[in-house]
């Protein structure tokens, strides 16, 4: 067997095995969506991030507009803050409020991002004034049973 | 007693000293094989007809097992996720399972037992046949004609098997998810791109490939080149081979997934 057909079937063999990893890459990991448009950082504190994660998107209207690119927490205030990358094509104005929620009841969970009115939007750097927390099961259930137990004695008393 | 004890203790240490011992040859002949590894790249002729030997051999087992395991995923797949109604999430179980984990390993054990298994063979018998003592006499160096782009070609190779077998996986998966169960198509791919990252994912499993085709090609040539020159030492080391280097693949790959997949 001669050289040729070494290069040949070794040949296919790299333009197979290249193949595969480009169908894993474009097909099955959607490469296109990574090199996206270009981004701007804005970035938004709240009292409690409940399971938000590094990497969650954000969606205003359910459409991903960015994804979340830190978090971090406040050692003066105590407070978390979150750094988000937007794409460059979807402004907000600088009114807008963030909440974070969570898609279905045991799904991941996102920022939420509602236009405001004004009309300067927000820019690279800026920061998100309005925000409202996750809900953390815990507490509702907890601040549910108080309720309960206060109404119970408040009744309690009234008879 | 005390001499029977003793001499139990004697044995567990010349075991343990022994294998220090061959780990220790095993990281000198790797370095032997870096230093002496200019021969397999300027005469590349040599590492390609090793790659067809290594490689394109392996192409069959490799693709008819990815697409079997595949399959069998998306079978297994939609039994478990229907009852939690989530048999849309499909596409995401089978490429999640076979590129973070199922492609380098499976792809690691079959190349180990279908190549790394022929190479200490091929070697074990040439020094046998003292055809290494042959070209040692002829001021050829063994380390760099024979081991060198053996060792190459395994390495080039395990990655590319491995993507190949995840892709074709992920295909299986298809045939059966889609094509004979009825899962939505376009709900099997959409939910595996939003899951799938090619960084953390497809990188990784790749990272995974080239450590596995590393340790297996390092393995099957050291045992080749280690073995007793004769038929019993070489159908040993071919054992050994096989043995060390999945011991090894499964080890490497607890290690690394611990690193690479710690859920931030």
């Amino acid at each position: 067997m001669n050289r040729k057909f070494y290069d040949f079937w070794v040949g296919l063999f790299a333009v197979l095995g290249f193949a595969a990893l480009a169908f894993l890459a474009l097909r099955v990991a959607n490469m296109q969506t990574v090199r996206q448009h270009e981004t701007y950082k804005i970035s938004a504190e709240f009292d409690n991030i409940g399971g938000l994660k590094v990497r969650a998107p954000i969606k205003s209207a359910g459409v991903v507009v960015g994804r979340v690119s830190g978090i971090a927490l406040d050692p003066k205030r105590y407070r978390a803050v979150v750094s988000m990358e937007l794409d460059r094509q979807y402004l907000f104005s600088r009114d807008a409020s963030a909440e974070i929620l969570t898609s279905g009841i045991l799904g991941e969970q996102y920022i939420g991002v509602s236009p405001g009115a004004e009309e300067t939007m927000l820019k690279d750097g800026d920061r998100i004034k309005l925000t409202s927390s996750a809900i953390v099961l815990e507490q509702l259930i907890s601040q549910m049973l108080f309720n309960k137990a206060a109404d119970g004695s408040s009744g309690g008393n009234k008879q | 007693m005390l001499d029977w004890g003793g001499r139990r203790i004697s044995a567990i240490g010349a075991v343990l000293v022994n294998a220090l011992m061959r780990a220790g040859f095993a990281a000198r002949f790797l370095l032997a094989i870096l230093l002496n590894s200019g021969t397999a790249f300027r005469r590349f002729g040599l590492t390609i007809r090793e790659i067809y030997f290594t490689g394109v051999l392996s192409l069959i087992i490799i693709l008819v097992s990815g697409l079997f395991v595949g399959m069998v995923l998306g079978l297994q797949g939609y039994d478990t996720l229907q009852r939690f109604g989530a048999s849309e999430a499909l596409g995401v179980l089978v490429s999640l399972s076979l590129v973070r984990e199922l492609g380098p390993v499976v792809g690691g054990l079959l190349f180990a037992s279908r190549a790394g298994s022929a190479i200490t063979a091929e070697i074990g018998l040439m020094k046998a046949t003292e055809q290494l003592s042959a070209m040692e006499m002829m001021a050829v160096n063994p380390i760099a004609r024979v081991v060198g782009p053996r060792f190459w070609a395994g390495v080039i190779s395990m990655p590319l098997l491995a993507a190949m077998f995840s892709a074709m996986g992920v295909l299986g998966g298809y045939v059966v998810g889609v094509l004979l169960i009825g899962v939505d198509s376009g709900s099997f791919w959409s939910q595996m791109q939003a899951s799938v990252d090619f960084a953390n994912d497809i990188m990784n499993g790749v990272i995974k490939s080239i450590v596995f085709g590393i340790a297996v090609s390092l393995i099957a040539v050291f045992e080749g080149y280690d073995a007793d020159p004769t038929a019993e030492g070489v159908s040993g080391a071919t054992t050994r081979t096989v043995v060390t280097s999945s011991l090894a693949i499964l080890g490497l790959d607890f290690i690394l997934t611990a690193f690479m997949f710690r859920g931030l």
